[in-house]
């Protein structure tokens, strides 16, 4: 394998091992353009290197063009990872190591590679043509602007065209496509990262056509060699294993946690899982993971719309199954008159918000928290449902499992808010057993319908301590009862134009979702229990919050960090945390509507801090910002 | 009940009622889902399991009932304005499905329960409260959509031709997939007479043609004319002076084209035609999304959670 390309200088032989450097954490991020195969270059390192054993988190940065204009600014595609050997929650705030396929992935992402970063470039794309399609005046590479990073130049087009000179059945224009493997091989090296793992899956992709399979292979052991004789580099790095709970991982997406979640909970409950959902960004990828899973009975299907997809859940929550439909920010203002149906009809469907950023189309591919108010508020009338939100990759499963469970319970519709920065991303995750996970009881409610001496069948009658309705499958001998979106009287659910009536249900329904508090576990304050300051998030940002505080703790600073699940209703233990603290400061992807309820709900001068870029957090400005609060009087 | 005295949605529930009762099928397997309009509150006067939802989206959560129980026999009850209007592009995709459904479309060519504004079936020209000068908007043609859409089973009746009704609505129940019953139905209040021209007692056989699969197109009191295809185009013709009833077309519910012809005729230069006019063998939707569902668990047996969460790449951390 050894000497299939010429080193820029000097041969391969006779030259001493390279030294490797021990390094805690680092954060590499590839970029070029959408169609290079960055994301594939991306996970497939992301594999290797949980494999190796280090806690990791990775975050894709793409356009929501399919294939802008080659070369482009809008075009460039990024995958950010970050890999520690201790416990990390964030892709990484700036990148220690980027990799720029071309002209326009140097100009949009140099700003993310840290002052004095190593910067590998693939010199061959930077043509005169390339330059100007990304506004370059004149050539970065010479011109001195790269000063402050350690730039290292290779032609990775040209070398993986002659390593690739033996494989016949390619063309020269196949041969260039594999550069990504090359760049990726050349990573490897630096990391110290097996090669046999992703020849595996190169053999997988690829297997049906030759060339292309070995034409990859030999490109990701060219960039391999490359590093290990280039006099360019002299040093490559070793990230020891992180030392992480004792069990079995695996990395996954929030997308895949979200539809694991789904299927156990379904399982656990013994009910048909019934997913129908529409084709949006960032949600899609949750009907495709589920459509997988025939095996599991999960049906899933696609509606012609976002409004067919959430009644079509109804009817099949209805009918005694799991209805369950996922979208994205226009996909939810599309389903709020049928979510509105749920709550008045008081059937179990799990809605998940996969947030992006907007309003309208806004970004579809960049993240952002905004739908909170919507999700809790943002329905015609008096119409309260529980909302969750899943804090990391992880947590998507068992905040989905949480879901249902509620749903079940508490026979009510359950927004789960997720987001793009949550889907997409990945993390390694301690594989559960399954048979360590409580069965989803599905309470025998139907008697308590059944009123001494008359007939009616009382679909409205309630659970005591849940106030939940009987839930009796259509279909089911004794019990035919008619629902629909008109009120409700009290207790038989016939039509009822009644003014106490109708208040006393406006009421019941609230009184029931309130109910909910009654199951969360006291809440858990992360680092000091009371004092300077308190930092309220949810959602996705706990990554960089939860690292900030980590860092700030570590120095000797104190203050708490408390990360909410249960968004509606607020966990009754609330109150009493927030009046330990004399500031509370909660940071949003938004401006500030947790802050807005939290002021409202608890009369406390809650303050915010508020960026909506399309972007996570970065610890930094996190870190900067509790500072100032810690240091303020 | 709560139907304005004299509507003709009285009729199409004794029809209904009358229809489920020949079926012989348990009364919980049956489910009435509906829309929003003067016909969608018929679930609530049947005795079966029942789901008035929100207007126009019948169709869709009839759809969720059905996939999550194949065993139910699932109607769906709507009229001009939540198939056709706010709920169009549910009706097409669930026909184009061919979801095991059975739609009765109440038309009265008007907004009832919102008192007197024109439909998407109103005639070109009509006063109504929202087109004091007349509507500008062609009307759509509910037989023609349903074809287009690719509906396996497709019939026409009147709301006052009781056991012609029955009978449509018996042989929907046989059908194996969606089911589309156009019904002309009278409001009494908005649009009075919408019909007469060719449902009156005194008309009705002369201006109308009963359309039944493998007979002739005959129609009129004494059955002495007929429809007979000129090429593609249709003619009235009248039996006698040469003409027999081998001239007359004989009819095919398996042939779409004819359909499509049959579609759009109309009074006063043709019969209303009335009956099955397009019915094909075409597997329900549900059929195949268990189908599937058995033929994956056939090659991959069944779900594993366990083997499930440890597929792919994964490694082991020791403590």
């Amino acid at each position: 394998m050894h000497n299939s390309i010429a080193p820029e200088s000097g041969g391969p032989t006779e030259r001493p091992p390279k030294r490797r450097t021990r390094l805690r954490e680092v954060t590499v991020r590839f970029a070029g353009d959408s169609g290079d195969g960055i994301q594939v270059t991306g996970s497939q390192f992301t594999s290797v290197t949980a494999m190796a054993g280090n806690d990791l988190a990775t975050f894709p940065d793409f356009p929501a063009e399919i294939r802008a204009p080659a070369g482009s600014l809008p075009g460039v595609s990024g995958f950010q990872i970050q890999f520690s050997s201790s416990d990390i929650y964030t892709p990484g705030d700036q990148a220690n190591v980027l990799v720029a396929f071309n002209p326009a992935a140097l100009r949009t992402n140099l700003k993310n590679l840290v002052p004095n970063g190593t910067l590998f470039v693939n010199k061959d794309e930077f043509t005169d043509k390339n330059l100007e399609r990304a506004g370059y005046a004149s050539n970065p590479l010479g011109d001195g602007s790269l000063a402050g990073y350690r730039l290292i130049e290779i032609p990775m087009t040209s070398l993986t065209v002659k390593a690739l000179e033996s494989v016949a059945a390619l063309s020269h224009k196949e041969r260039e496509r594999s550069r990504n493997f090359f760049a990726l091989g050349l990573v490897c090296w630096l990391y110290n990262r097996p090669l046999a793992p992703i020849e595996r899956w190169i053999h997988k992709k690829f297997g049906d056509t030759p060339g292309i399979e070995e034409g990859n292979k030999k490109a990701l052991h060219a960039g391999y060699n490359y590093g290990d004789t280039t006099e360019l580099l002299q040093v490559a790095y070793e990230v020891p294993p992180a030392r992480l709970r004792p069990g079995l991982y695996k990395n996954i997406s929030g997308t895949v946690g979200l539809a694991y979640g789904l299927l156990t909970a379904a399982q656990k409950a013994g009910l048909k899982l019934i997913y129908c959902g529409y084709p949006i960004t960032p949600a899609s990828d949750l009907l495709h993971e589920l459509s997988l899973y025939k095996n599991f009975g999960a049906i899933t299907m696609q509606a012609e719309d976002e409004i067919a997809s959430m009644n079509a859940a109804i009817g099949a929550s209805f009918a005694g199954a799991l209805g369950v439909t996922a979208t994205s920010g226009p996909g939810m203002a599309l389903k709020s008159e049928a979510i509105n149906l749920a709550v008045m009809t008081e059937l179990p469907v799990v809605i998940v918000d996969v947030q992006r950023a907007g309003p309208s189309t806004g970004m579809p591919t960049k993240t952002e928290q905004a739908d909170l108010l919507f999700a809790i508020l943002g329905r015609p009338s008096e119409s309260p449902l529980p909302v969750l939100a899943p804090s990391s990759v992880a947590d998507c499963f068992s905040t989905a499992l949480e879901a249902v469970r509620i749903a079940v319970r508490y026979m009510t519709p359950v927004i789960v808010l997720a987001d793009l920065y949550l889907v997409f991303g990945s993390e390694p995750w301690l594989i559960p057993d399954p048979d360590s996970i409580a069965p989803i009881e599905i309470e025998p409610r139907r008697n308590l319908g059944h009123a001494a001496g008359n007939g009616a069948y009382r679909s409205y009658a309630r659970d005591p301590k849940t106030l939940a309705r009987p839930w009796v499958p259509a279909g089911t001998p004794g019990f035919e009862h008619r629902i629909g979106g008109l009120e409700k009287s009290q207790l038989y659910g016939d039509v009822s134009y009644d003014p106490d009536n109708h208040d006393a249900m406006v009421k019941l329904r609230a009184e029931k979702i309130e109910r909910i508090a009654q199951d969360y576990p006291p809440q858990d304050v992360y680092g000091a229990p009371e004092g300077q300051l308190l930092v309220i998030g949810w959602g996705s940002t706990f990554g960089p919050i939860r690292t900030a505080v980590e860092q700030l703790l570590e120095s000797g600073l104190s203050v708490g960090h408390l990360h909410l699940r249960h968004l509606h209703p607020l966990p009754a233990d609330l109150g009493g945390i927030l009046s330990r603290y004399r500031k509370i400061l909660v940071p949003e992807n938004n401006l500030g509507q947790l802050r807005l309820l939290l002021r409202g709900r608890y009369l406390a001068d809650v303050l915010g801090y508020n960026r909506v870029t399309g972007q996570p957090f970065s610890v930094r400005e996190l870190r900067e910002e509790f500072l100032r609060h810690l240091n303020g009087s | 009940m709560r139907w304005c005295p004299g509507c003709g949605d009285y009729s199409i529930l004794n029809a209904t009622t009358q229809a489920f009762a020949q079926l012989g099928i348990p009364r919980e397997k049956f489910v009435i889902v509906s829309g929003i309009g003067c016909s969608s509150r018929l679930p609530y006067y049947v005795n079966t399991y029942g789901f008035h939802g929100i207007h126009g989206r019948a169709p869709a959560i009839a759809t969720g009932v059905a996939l999550a129980n194949p065993e139910l026999h699932v109607w769906v009850v709507t009229g001009d304005g939540d198939a056709l209007s706010i709920g169009g592009n549910h009706f097409i995709h669930t026909l184009r499905r061919n979801v095991n459904l059975k739609i009765l479309l109440f038309d009265n060519r008007i907004y009832g329960l919102t008192k007197g504004q024109y439909s998407p079936t109103s005639e070109f020209g009509k006063i109504n409260k929202s087109a004091p000068y007349g509507t500008l908007e062609r009307p759509v043609d509910p037989i023609a959509l349903a074809l287009a859409a690719g509906a396996t089973f497709v019939a026409r009746s009147v709301d006052i031709y009781q056991k012609h009704l029955a009978e449509v609505l018996r042989k929907a129940a046989q059908h194996r997939g969606t089911a589309f019953i156009h019904i002309f139905q009278n409001c009494y209040v908005y649009n009075d007479n919408a019909f007469t021209e060719f449902a009156d007692k005194d008309v009705r056989d002369e201006r109308n043609v009963d359309l039944e699969h493998g007979r002739p197109v005959l129609f009129g009191k004494n059955r002495d004319k007929g429809i007979r295809l000129d090429g593609m185009r249709p003619e009235v013709v009248t039996l006698g002076n040469g003409v027999t009833e081998k001239d007359v077309l004989t009819y095919d519910t398996r042939s779409l084209t004819l359909a499509h012809i049959f579609a759009q005729m109309a009074p006063p230069a043709f019969p209303m035609p009335i009956g099955i006019l397009h019915q094909e063998e075409r597997p329900p939707y549900e059929e195949l999304v268990y189908g599937q569902l058995a033929a994956v668990r056939e090659a991959k047996g069944a779900g594993d959670l366990r083997a499930l969460f440890r597929s792919g790449e994964t490694w082991e951390v020791r403590g």
